[in-house]
């Protein structure tokens, strides 16, 4: 009996320790320790996180007294939500091998819409259902361009851009809506108000980062982005609508600007009709510095959330640092380039 | 006779006034390995498909274990436990094997999460069944490390789940090296093993009789030999008919639909 069992080959496996073998199976017997293998299933993460905490040393050292303030941090803490919002569902485009330029003027739209409820009289979280609808709404009309007409999502999404801020100019003529009474609402209070000091809307783009984080590893959706961003043929073969994920991708960029747009609002207590415009290229960059593979079929929401903080800190931090305001430009550039390089050596590509 | 998975009778598919398949018949019974050779334009795609329900015969008859089926298309090949396995074997490289074993059918719970355990149980079930079982890999592993047999290996594997009685592998052995090759027939031996039938198609006699039980050669459209292992002895036969087939000698006369 015994005999059998051992020839049989999985019995004896059975004796020992489950989780041992299964580490030897996965070749994992290397990486005793928790950490070890925290940092190698998460390489892009750490990385960006790294990238952020040099730079911050470099902050500090450059001029402690300013970094050790609490103001500091705060300053960018409350723009950082606007930039989160857009930045996670971009993630997702981004991994499912599209991208998506049209957000700027999303933002703008949805921060409008918001602005002319409010300013009619009616609730603030009224004006907020509105707003994602319209976001919504907008994103499906980009993705319907992309996917159904074929477009090429670079241009299609870029002429959406100009076509929409474009409307926002013409009917408004670049008048900006100013929102006196809404630091004063109940809803301005949950959403934008503070919180011992740190302002709610950064604890709401938290919550909004972890459920995307969670959905984008451990939902079907999630899974069926990272298919299809990795190979869209097998993803068709082994039955996953492809075109229909896609479309829900940019749906969802849709809605996560439109969340940006009324956030942006909220911190001003008023509207611009350039809303949104100043957000690309830092949100852009933050999703690749965040360590999101440009390629498509995978990618890190925490590590480009932590991507967005590095790209907003380095305005004020350059300022911060005693050196003038154009040398921001500059760092800007050399940090995405700096991490896209520290990304390409730490991650391989799989063909 | 034992079990009969499916039987092709008569089968004949023709492209406006070409004809693709002039009338096939083919039978593959449980756990057995079939040998599907044949030049190209012999028309094996065309019969695989026709298999996998991608595309319909224009005429002849399909019996699932004995009975008669009507309006055969992709979702009746499934139900009928009949998987294929692509020439591009249809892998996203930069994720895990068990994403790729579940690719299309995740294991999920009400709200459309995953089943992270479950999956690696099931995944690791349906490895260990067809040998697919490494200290250097598991199922977390990225799919792009692997060589280009293991991938096949876990192409198989996916094949294997929902209980597929039929996994038909299309040209698996392309463009492998030899150990690699014999990964793939290791994976096959395992999978018959464990009950699964496989119609292996392939381009390099050798291969295919190496690892088959059974051979069909399709010329033209047509089956022009139906052997078992024992009746044909060696690669060599199968190789030398084959020649005759492409280059037809002396006697000048075709042996086409004849049978050993």
């Amino acid at each position: 009996m015994t005999d059998t069992a051992n020839r049989d080959g999985q019995s004896p496996a059975k004796a020992l320790d489950a989780d041992t073998v299964r580490r030897v199976a996965e070749g994992k017997h290397a990486d005793r320790s928790r950490l070890r293998r925290f940092l190698r299933d998460h390489r892009p993460a750490v990385g960006s996180f790294v990238v952020l905490v040099v730079m911050l040393a470099c902050f500090f050292v450059g001029n402690p007294e300013v970094f050790s303030q609490w103001n500091m941090y705060r300053a960018v803490l409350i723009g950082l939500p606007v930039v989160l919002f857009v930045v996670v569902p971009l993630v997702y485009v981004v991994t499912v091998g599209e991208i998506d330029l049209s957000f700027p003027a999303t933002i703008g739209m949805a921060g409008w819409v918001f602005a002319l409820v409010v300013q009619a009289g009616y609730d603030p979280f009224l004006g907020i259902i509105a707003a994602v609808l319209t976001g919504l709404v907008l994103g499906l009309c980009v993705g319907w361009l992309v996917v159904y007409a074929n477009l090429s999502s670079l241009i299609a999404t870029l002429g959406m851009n100009f076509m929409l801020r474009g409307l926002i100019q013409i009917n408004t003529e670049g008048k900006s809506i100013a929102l006196v009474g809404l630091p004063k609402t109940l809803t301005f209070q949950i959403f934008g108000g503070q919180f011992f000091g740190i302002p709610v809307q950064v604890l709401w783009a938290m919550l909004f980062v972890a459920i995307c984080s969670f959905i984008y590893n451990r939902h079907r959706f999630g899974v069926h982005v990272h298919m299809v961003g990795d190979n869209p043929d097998a993803a068709q073969q082994m039955g996953i609508n492809i075109k229909l994920v896609r479309l829900k991708t940019f749906a969802f960029v849709g809605l996560g600007a439109a969340l940006a747009g009324v956030a942006a609002v909220m911190i001003n207590y008023t509207w611009w009709p350039t809303s949104g415009d100043g957000y690309l290229l830092p949100a852009l960059a933050s999703v690749f510095v965040g360590g999101t593979a440009p390629w498509g079929g995978i990618g890190t929401i925490i590590g480009s959330a932590i991507g967005s903080f590095t790209v907003s800190f380095i305005q004020s931090g350059v300022v911060g640092a005693g050196l003038s305001g154009f040398y921001v430009q500059f760092f800007y550039g050399l940090i995405i380039i700096l991490s896209l390089l520290g990304h390409r050596w730490n991650q391989v590509r799989y063909r | 006779m034992q079990n009969r998975i499916i039987e092709l009778k008569d089968i004949k598919k023709s492209y406006g006034q070409v004809y693709a398949l002039g009338g096939v018949d083919l039978h593959v019974d449980q756990g057995e390995v079939v040998g599907l050779v044949g030049d190209n334009g012999a028309g094996k795609s065309t019969l695989i498909k026709i298999l996998a329900g991608a595309v319909r015969p224009t005429t002849g008859e399909i019996l699932v274990r004995g009975e008669p089926v009507s309006n055969w298309n992709a979702g009746r090949s499934r139900e009928a436990g009949i998987e294929t396995v692509f020439q591009d074997r249809a892998l996203a490289v930069q994720q895990t094997i068990i994403w790729n074993i579940f690719m299309g059918r995740e294991l999920v719970g009400p709200l459309g999460f995953l089943k992270v355990r479950k999956q690696r149980e099931e995944a690791e079930r349906l490895m260990r069944e067809i040998g697919f079982t490494s200290k250097v890999f598991g199922p977390s592993s990225i799919v792009g490390q692997l060589s280009g047999g293991e991938r096949q290996g876990v192409a198989i594997a996916r094949a294997m789940y929902n209980q597929s009685d039929l996994i038909i592998l299309d040209e698996p052995t392309t463009a492998l090296s030899l150990t690699e090759t014999a990964k793939v027939f290791h994976f096959v031996r395992q999978a018959r093993a464990a009950g699964r039938s496989i119609l292996f198609i392939g381009h390099n006699i050798h291969h295919v009789f190496d690892i088959s039980d059974r051979f069909v050669v399709l010329d033209r459209g047509r089956v022009a030999l139906q052997a078992t292992k024992a009746e044909l002895g060696s690669a060599e036969a199968l190789v030398r008919f084959m020649e005759e087939l492409a280059h037809p000698g002396g006697a000048g006369v075709q042996s086409t639909g004849g049978t050993v």
